[in-house]
């Protein structure tokens, strides 16, 4: 502790121009300019374990939005409820980074990336210089190419200033069309409804959740929602928004036409990698990485949402995953790699709330095989064990924590368990992991 | 306002006014105590946010859920006195609650 109080000290000394440079280096390879371009959930937590990980030098974030780093997962939940204001978003106080000695750039967006020379160019004009670059910009949600998604009431829903601009019509007995019907577009039915408003569902595939998990499952939320009131269009398509002034409905794609006072679409997102691709970086669905979240540039990382890296429990498959532990995780995994240390990975876990359901994931259910259901559904508490092979490889589990962690523990060891033993409720999820190998 | 102490696993105090409805996980987020992750930011789904309450508190913070339960039989160095900081909301009647941190969350 001692050491990190004199580091820090250092490094206010070096903010007020103060203490010289050659005294402060800690890392190898000589870096004392760190710039991180997106100020989001990846970005924030990389500022701080860089300064936790003994970093010295100078750490520049840049994020065009107006806000410090702040969680996104409560914008479709309680934040859209009403129940939790910007502050308690943040994810570290907005004071944390002065204390820090991080110089957060905000809201300023950067434009130019000039990796032969080493410098960013911000809007202004502005240059900055690095010694390492983290790449932490995130995703766009897709937009609604539709005549009249551009009517007041018609919303995107990534940000907390989309979330502010929802609110106000977020109100019951208004009638939300929701389009899309993955994590966020669910979450976003299940608060509306238990905030009274009326509810359609529209989404292009056959079921719900389709691209993120078993069928199983998602006929599993499909009646629960259906159960509270929500109304299900699948495989339906928009062709239009109506209005005049505002919003007053979606017109489809079949000639039909479902009234609305409140569009939200939830129609997935693209990487942002503009940056990445003008300077030429190795792209492959998102910003190639190595293990360590290196980029086809050794001095360049990227993490979180926007970049794609190899899969340690999943035979080094490279995956953009986009999720609170992998932005987390990626900030590490580049910190530890810019100062030289090391940095374990874990097994990639999410989570989604909807009305008293708490789903939990944990590992990657794609190239699945084989589903083993743990519970009954009818009671609203089971988990689905995915399996390739005789081989784990994720857990979807509803209202079983135990099953959760159990699985993640179990896939993070590289072990597995019968299915037949899985599926056998009357022995405890601890003991089977125990028992497991 | 509420004051909690959060103890390091080194020993080392942090005295904290928490308002009351938030969370002890988040009063010692917002004051940056090292030693609780909160990687899911308090929906119970992460598990790094475990701290120890002291004795002569237990009674005040009441029990944990059984979704908090079963998340903690799978934590590292369980006790009887374990909990997730962001299941225990801060209230007038824990004004001077002290809950000790683990060794790590991971
Ligand atoms: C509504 C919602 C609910 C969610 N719920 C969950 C959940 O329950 N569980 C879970 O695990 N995950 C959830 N997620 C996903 C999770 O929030 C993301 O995976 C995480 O925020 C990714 O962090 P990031 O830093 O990579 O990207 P972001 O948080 O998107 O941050 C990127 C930032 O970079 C900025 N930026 C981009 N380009 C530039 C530029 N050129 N210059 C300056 N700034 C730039 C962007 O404006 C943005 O602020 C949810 C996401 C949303 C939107
Ligand atoms: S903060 Fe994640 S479980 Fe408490």
């Amino acid at each position: 502790m001692l050491a990190q109080g004199a580091i820090r000290f250092k490094a206010r000394l070096r903010m007020c121009g103060i203490g010289s440079k050659h005294t402060l280096r800690m890392t190898p390879g000589d870096i004392n300019r760190i710039i991180i371009i997106g100020a989001g959930q990846a970005g924030g937590e990389a500022a701080l374990r860089l300064r936790q990980g003994g970093f010295s030098g100078d750490i520049t974030l840049i994020g065009e939005e107006t806000a410090p780093p702040y969680q996104r997962p409560p914008l479709s939940k309680k934040y859209l409820a009403g129940e939790m204001d910007l502050e308690r978003l943040l994810l570290r106080p907005a004071s944390v980074y002065a204390d820090e000695t991080i110089a957060l750039l905000s809201p300023v967006r950067a434009v130019w990336i000039d990796r032969a020379n080493k410098r960013v160019r911000i809007e202004g004009g502005r240059e900055l210089a690095y010694d390492a670059l983290i790449l932490a910009t995130g995703t766009r949600p897709r937009q609604l190419t539709l005549v009249g998604a551009d009517l007041p009431g018609a919303h995107l829903f990534r940000t907390a200033a989309d979330a502010d601009a929802i609110r106000p019509g977020f109100v019951s007995g208004a009638r939300l069309v929701v389009i899309g019907a993955g994590y966020i577009g669910l979450e976003v039915a299940a608060m509306a409804r238990q905030k009274g408003l009326d509810v359609t569902v529209l989404e292009a595939a056959a079921r719900p959740l389709a691209r993120v998990t078993s069928p199983e499952v998602s006929g599993f939320f499909l009646d629960e929602h259906t159960a509270q009131g929500v109304r299900f269009l699948l495989g339906g398509q928009p062709a239009l928004i109506k209005g005049k002034e505002r919003v007053t409905g979606v017109g489809l794609a079949d000639g039909g036409e479902i009234p609305a006072d409140l569009v939200i679409a939830g129609i997935g997102v693209n990487p942002e990698i503009t940056l990445a691709q003008q300077c030429g970086l190795r792209i492959d669905n998102g910003v190639a990485t190595d293990a360590s979240c290196r980029t086809s540039d050794p001095s360049v990382f990227a993490i979180g949402d926007c970049a794609a890296r190899p899969m340690a429990h999943y035979e080094n498959r490279m995956s953009r995953l986009e999720s609170v532990h992998n932005a987390i995780e990626g900030a590490k995994l580049a910190a530890a790699a810019i100062l030289g240390q090391t940095q374990s990975v874990e097994t990639p876990w999410f989570w989604s709330d909807q009305y008293d359901l708490k789903l939990q994931i944990a590992g990657l259910f794609q190239g699945y095989d084989r589903m083993v259901l743990r519970g009954d559904m009818a009671d609203r508490a089971f988990a689905a064990f995915y399996y390739r092979g005789e081989k784990l490889i994720a857990v979807d589990a509803v209202n079983r924590p135990g099953e959760y962690l159990g699985a993640k523990m179990l896939i993070q060891s590289g072990r597995s368990l019968a299915p037949d033993l899985i599926a056998d409720i009357s022995r405890p999820m601890k003991e089977l992991v125990a028992a497991a190998n | 306002m509420p004051k909690i102490t959060y103890i390091e696993h080194s020993g080392k105090e942090h005295v904290i006014e928490a308002p009351a409805g938030q969370t002890v996980m988040e009063a010692a987020v917002k004051h940056a105590v090292p030693g609780i992750d909160a990687d899911c930011g308090g929906a119970c789904a992460c598990a790094t946010c475990h701290v120890y309450v002291d004795d002569a508190w237990l009674a005040k913070t009441g029990e944990a859920s059984s979704m908090e339960q079963s998340m903690l039989d799978f934590a590292n160095d369980v006790t009887d006195n374990s909990r997730l900081s962001c299941q225990i909301k801060v209230s007038d009647a824990l004004d001077g609650l002290v809950v000790r941190l683990p060794k790590s969350q991971h």
